[in-house]
């Protein structure tokens, strides 16, 4: 009898204590985890949740990169501990054509469905408009004739001003062929970079999908778009919709 | 000098390994060390590669990575395969005395603790890494991070060795304090559940301590110098005759100390006989 109320009592405490233990553990790496957003990770890298469970740490991708670009996280840079990333500021990315640091991962934390390197998307570069040069109104364009996608991820676009001045030549981003690597952030010859690459998330925003940009053919919004009901007919079927538009309806 | 030599010997050889270890990393990564234009040992205790073909890998990190739902490349796997047969068959522990750099700070803080303060604060029961072992795998199943992998002071001490990070040092140094002052041989005994994972391997592997009941006289010197010492029962020894428990780390403390040389290193189910032992001057003495 005692014995048993010795062995449920242990069970208990063996129970509380590992619960409570594991609770501070789990919040241990938690917050290890969520002190991530502005660390930019090696090409191929997946999606932040999926890279930090699949990343075993090896170093591997650190010790492929030519560059030295690539490190593993020291305490306090924002990244978690011992993962790699990348400072652009000091050393950005050069885009190997054969992305060693990718091949190097032995997990897939670097995708290897990244083949072409131009595909990555480290990051976006984001100019602060306030403190670049070329927005002031100076030529500079630096980061434009540095680019490796000149051209796809960055443009130069011409405001005229009057007459006594030359136009304003500034620099914008396009985040469909933006790879993040970072090469404009360090030859941005303001003292603090005024272009600088950031995670997607932190910089994107959505329009949401009920958003309809008529000019664009391709969304397939046009004159003759037609919705679909929710019961399925099509709408042209149903009458009524578009008799604005339509001479030959009589009501 | 011969004989210091040779009573020291797994101590040296352990030494040997597990700088050497240390210093084929640091050498493949700093030093540019590479044949045939390969790098020796490329990665770390984590993930490594031999000369850019066979893979190695921490097959508890391995595990951790499949119970958060992700399944990692192939070659990981491999790797891991590669580490379980080897300490398969070398005794799933001897990678703690052999190879983990933490063995090196736990072993110089249990000689602390024997010399200067050897009493524990409180007890803790040795199957409790087996636990934390389990809670490794449930919280990383749970918050989809490999759980141990993300706190391991083997992992931070060995990074820091490599890379020099910052802050690695301070698990260990909480390690070192807690095996001297608090529990002997706290960590590597009772709490690490990678010396779980290889305990639980060790049961099946194949070196073995052998043990030869006719020749012991009980003198229980073995069991001072053990960091196991419960797999040193000598009734279970004497029935199995080598000891079998998987916490067995290998170490080999035990064989040069043993005065009546009943024990040595061999292959399991293989038996010591009287004569495995240069046995002339023992038999002499008696």
């Amino acid at each position: 009898m005692n014995s048993r109320r010795d062995f449920l009592q242990k069970t208990i405490q063996g129970a509380a204590l590992a619960t409570s233990g594991g609770l501070l553990w789990s919040y241990l790496v938690q917050r290890n985890a969520q002190a991530v957003p502005f660390a930019l990770r090696p090409p191929g890298a997946l999606p932040e949740a999926d890279f930090n469970a699949l990343c075993i740490k090896c170093g591997r991708c650190v010790a492929a990169c030519p560059y030295a670009t690539l490190q593993l996280a020291p305490v306090g840079v924002g990244a978690p501990l011992g993962t790699p990333y990348f400072q652009p500021r000091q050393v950005p990315c050069r885009l190997c054509q054969d992305i060693p640091c990718q091949r190097a991962c032995p997990t897939g934390a670097l995708s290897p469905q990244l083949t072409e390197i131009t595909a990555a998307r480290m990051g976006l570069a984001v100019i602060d408009t306030e403190h670049c040069l070329s927005w002031q109104g100076l030529r500079c364009e630096i980061c434009y004739r540095v680019c490796p996608l000149r051209e796809q991820a960055i443009t130069i676009d011409a405001r005229p001003r009057r007459l006594s001045k030359h136009a304003m030549l500034l620099p914008t981003i396009h985040s469909d062929a933006c790879t993040g690597c970072g090469i404009c952030e360090q030859a941005c010859p303001a003292e603090v970079a005024a272009i600088r690459i950031l995670p997607h998330a932190w910089v994107q925003g959505k329009i949401g999908d009920h958003y309809r940009l008529g000019w664009k053919q391709t969304d397939g919004i046009t004159q003759t778009f037609t919705p679909a009901l929710s019961n399925g007919e099509n709408s042209s079927s149903a009458g009524g919709l578009d008799y604005l538009n339509d001479p030959e309806l009589k009501y | 000098m011969l004989a210091i030599i040779k009573s020291w010997r797994f101590l040296i050889l352990r030494r040997l390994t597990q700088f050497g270890t240390i210093l084929l990393f640091v050498g493949s990564l700093h030093g540019g060390w590479s044949w045939f234009g390969q790098p020796l040992l490329r990665g770390d205790l984590s993930a490594s590669f031999i000369l850019g073909t066979i893979p190695l890998a921490d097959p508890f990190a391995v595990l951790q990575i499949f119970f958060t739902g992700h399944l990692a490349k192939v070659e990981v796997w491999i790797g891991a395969i590669i580490i379980l047969v080897f300490y398969g068959l070398l005794g799933g522990r001897t990678w703690c005395a052999w190879v983990c750099p933490v063995n090196l700070v736990t072993d110089l803080a249990g000689w602390l603790h024997h010399h200067t303060l050897p009493k524990n604060l409180f007890s803790l029961p040795r199957n409790l890494r087996y636990l934390i072992l389990l809670m490794a795998l449930l919280l990383s199943a749970i918050i989809g991070l490999p759980a141990f992998e993300w706190v391991s002071p083997i992992g931070a001490m060995h990074r820091e060795i490599l890379f020099g990070l910052g802050l690695g040092w301070t698990g260990v140094l909480g390690i070192f304090l807690f095996d001297w002052l608090v529990v002997k041989q706290g960590w590597c005994g009772h709490l690490c559940p990678l010396g779980g994972f290889y305990s639980l391997l060790g049961r099946y592997a194949q070196l073995r301590v052998q043990f030869n009941a006719s020749r012991c006289t009980h003198c229980g010197e073995c069991g001072t110098v053990c960091p196991e010492p419960q797999v040193l029962n000598l009734k279970q020894l004497a029935k199995d005759n080598q000891v079998l428990s998987g916490a067995c780390t290998n170490c080999g403390r035990c064989i040069p100390i043993c005065p009546e040389h009943s024990l040595q290193f061999g292959w399991r189910g293989t038996q010591l006989t009287n004569t495995y032992y240069p046995p002339q001057h023992h038999l002499g003495e008696n």
